[in-house]
């Protein structure tokens, strides 16, 4: 299940690229509802990394008991 | 008595009849210390949720967050990238630690680098690291407390005193149970509070556009990069990935982690417990709003600012946007919020001492009673010293200290994160890694005149602006590596308690 394991963990490893890439996000645009870039992108990227850690809890369980 | 201070006391006393009806909750032997300082290791997932909420997002992150933005703008708002990378680390590191603990009976980092490296000094240099870093940390809480008391209309230190007896009184009695009993409240009173204030003030100043639309556009985004320095937002990556990294390690976190009744209960909680991170962000923008509303320049808070700078952004803001009652729900959230934490740190703490300090060094023959009861009057002795702290000494020593503090305790993560994995660094090693980083990270600190941060390293002619816990911990890494490959084929060491199997 090697392919599996790769998976979870290029997930896992997803928010700190999307985090630890600064100069992506480090602007006003595009705005949504007067909320600058900036601001909405991080808030955003909340929700995410939840929803990413969900895909690796129902990977793991899916897994056969070893 | 104003409304707002009368609804502020009965939700103040109403948690305290909370915190000693505790002990009674899911009843076990509190002269066992994993049953008196983890709650005998049996709370799930619901539980589990509220005590880490309550614990990791503190009473002074409600106030000092919003406080940065409100100062400084785009760079207080690290605090949702930091939120946001803690998690994926909480998945995958920490259930191999709970599993460990719990087969071994280990109530601390500390215990665990005992066992799997077999070095009673490293271990207590695990220790009196986690117990330094903490104690500023409890300080903190106090100031979170002064911060509303003062925007209530209460002065004087009587007060403060008597709101941390009652602290000191129940968590000696109930240990971890009665700040995960306090947790449930204290979030559900966080949760209206946010919720009313993401509506309410909005909607007072004219929407979300208007409020960005009143921050002044230097404030808005991080300084970019130029020829000669990366500017900012080096300081921000670096700010938010050491912060993650070094959150979990904190005593008062990882009590929180091993109380847990399964290691199920931990993975479950890192995929849900970032709703707290989103209530984390929208309580940094109250910052935004509080300039968008104009606190500052108001005569009836002037006081206020005068006395503790930003900080009073927040309260300043709840006193002009809400009606009193409800001003008075606002800040007891912030107070109980402030109880909580300061609870489960002096919990740590005493858990710390007892263990690696008091049975390694002092007694080590001692009962299990005899255990639980110290760490019942270590709990006690370390929130007296807190707040002989900041009722002596001026509350910016705490803010500095606890700088400090994220600083110190990232230095245990080789020896507690990587230990989990391998043994390959040799424990001397580690302790000396250990002890580089700290002279490292405390040199960038005391440079910087103890106020701050980001240390700007010079590489090749380009400034970097770092977080100087990463840094040092980069420092403290390489020197231990390197004293591991030479120490592991000449100088022998002790055996491992631990087994591959323990991790699972």
């Amino acid at each position: 299940m090697i392919g599996r394991r790769a998976f979870c963990f290029a997930l896992l490893l997803l928010p700190y690229i999307a985090m630890l890439w600064v100069p992506f996000y480090n602007r006003a645009t595009p705005a949504i509802a007067g909320i600058p870039f900036f601001y909405w992108y991080q808030l955003l990227w909340i929700p995410l990394g939840s929803l990413l850690l969900f895909l690796v809890y129902r990977a793991d369980h899916a897994r056969p008991k070893d | 008595m104003s409304a707002a201070l009368a609804v502020f006391l009965v939700l103040f006393a109403a948690v305290t009849l909370l915190g000693f009806a505790a002990s009674r909750w899911r009843k076990g032997d509190l002269s066992q210390l994993h049953e008196w300082g983890l709650g005998g290791r049996r709370f799930g997932s619901v539980i589990v949720w509220f005590l880490l909420g309550g614990d990791l997002y503190t009473a002074y992150t409600f106030i000092a967050v919003p406080a940065l933005m409100f100062g400084a703008g785009a760079p207080g708002f690290f605090a949702v990238p930091y939120t946001i990378m803690v998690y994926p680390l909480m998945y995958a590191v920490f259930p191999r630690l709970w599993s460990v603990a719990r087969a071994n009976g280990y109530v601390t980092a500390a215990d665990f680098v005992r066992g799997r490296f077999g070095s009673g000094t490293l271990a207590l240099a695990v220790a009196v690291t986690g117990i330094v870093a903490t104690m500023p940390y409890i300080a903190l809480q106090l100031v979170g407390i002064e911060v509303v008391l003062a925007g209530l209309g209460i002065s004087g230190e009587w007060p403060l005193l008597i709101a941390f007896g009652v602290l000191a009184a129940y968590t000696y009695s109930a240990g971890l149970r009665a700040p995960a009993m306090i947790a449930v409240v204290k979030d559900i009173l966080v949760y209206v509070t946010i919720l009313a204030a993401v509506i309410v003030v909005p909607e007072q100043l004219g929407g979300y556009g208007k409020i960005f639309a009143s921050i002044p556009a230097p404030k808005l985004l991080l300084a970019g990069a130029t020829a000669h320095t990366l500017g900012s937002q080096a300081a921000y990556a670096t700010l938010a990935l050491g912060s993650a990294l070094a959150l979990l390690l904190y005593p008062h976190a990882l009590t929180g982690v091993l109380s847990s009744a399964s290691r199920e209960v931990i993975r479950r909680n890192a995929v849900v417990l970032p709703a707290y991170s989103l209530a984390l962000g929208l309580i940094a923008l109250l910052g935004y709003m509080a300039i968008a509303a104009g606190v500052q320049s108001m005569p009836a808070h002037a006081a206020g600012f005068k006395a503790f700078g930003a900080n009073y952004a927040v309260p300043a803001l709840f006193l002009n946007a809400f009606p009193g009652w409800f001003v008075g729900v606002a800040f007891a959230a912030i107070a109980i919020g402030a109880l909580v934490p300061a609870a489960i740190m002096s919990i740590a703490c005493a858990n710390l001492f007892t263990r690696n300090v008091y049975r390694e060094y002092l007694r080590p023959d001692c009962t299990a009673a005899r255990e639980s009861q110290v760490a019942k009057v270590t709990s006690l002795v370390v929130k007296v010293g807190a707040l002989v702290f900041v009722i002596a000494l001026p509350a910016q020593y705490a803010i500095e200290l606890q700088l400090l503090g994220g600083i110190l305790i990232i230095q245990t993560l080789p020896s507690v994160v990587i230990g989990l994995y391998t043994r390959w660094l040799h424990p001397y090693g580690l302790l000396v890694g250990w002890a580089a980083g700290i002279g490292a990270g405390v040199a960038m600190w005391a440079s910087l005149g103890f106020s701050k941060t980001t240390y700007n390293l010079v590489l090749f002619g380009t400034t970097i602006p770092c977080y100087a816990a990463l840094c040092s911990l980069v420092a403290n890494l390489l020197v231990a590596v390197l004293l591991s490959a030479i120490l592991n084929v000449s100088v022998s060491r002790s055996s491992d308690a631990t087994v591959p199997s323990h991790y699972r």
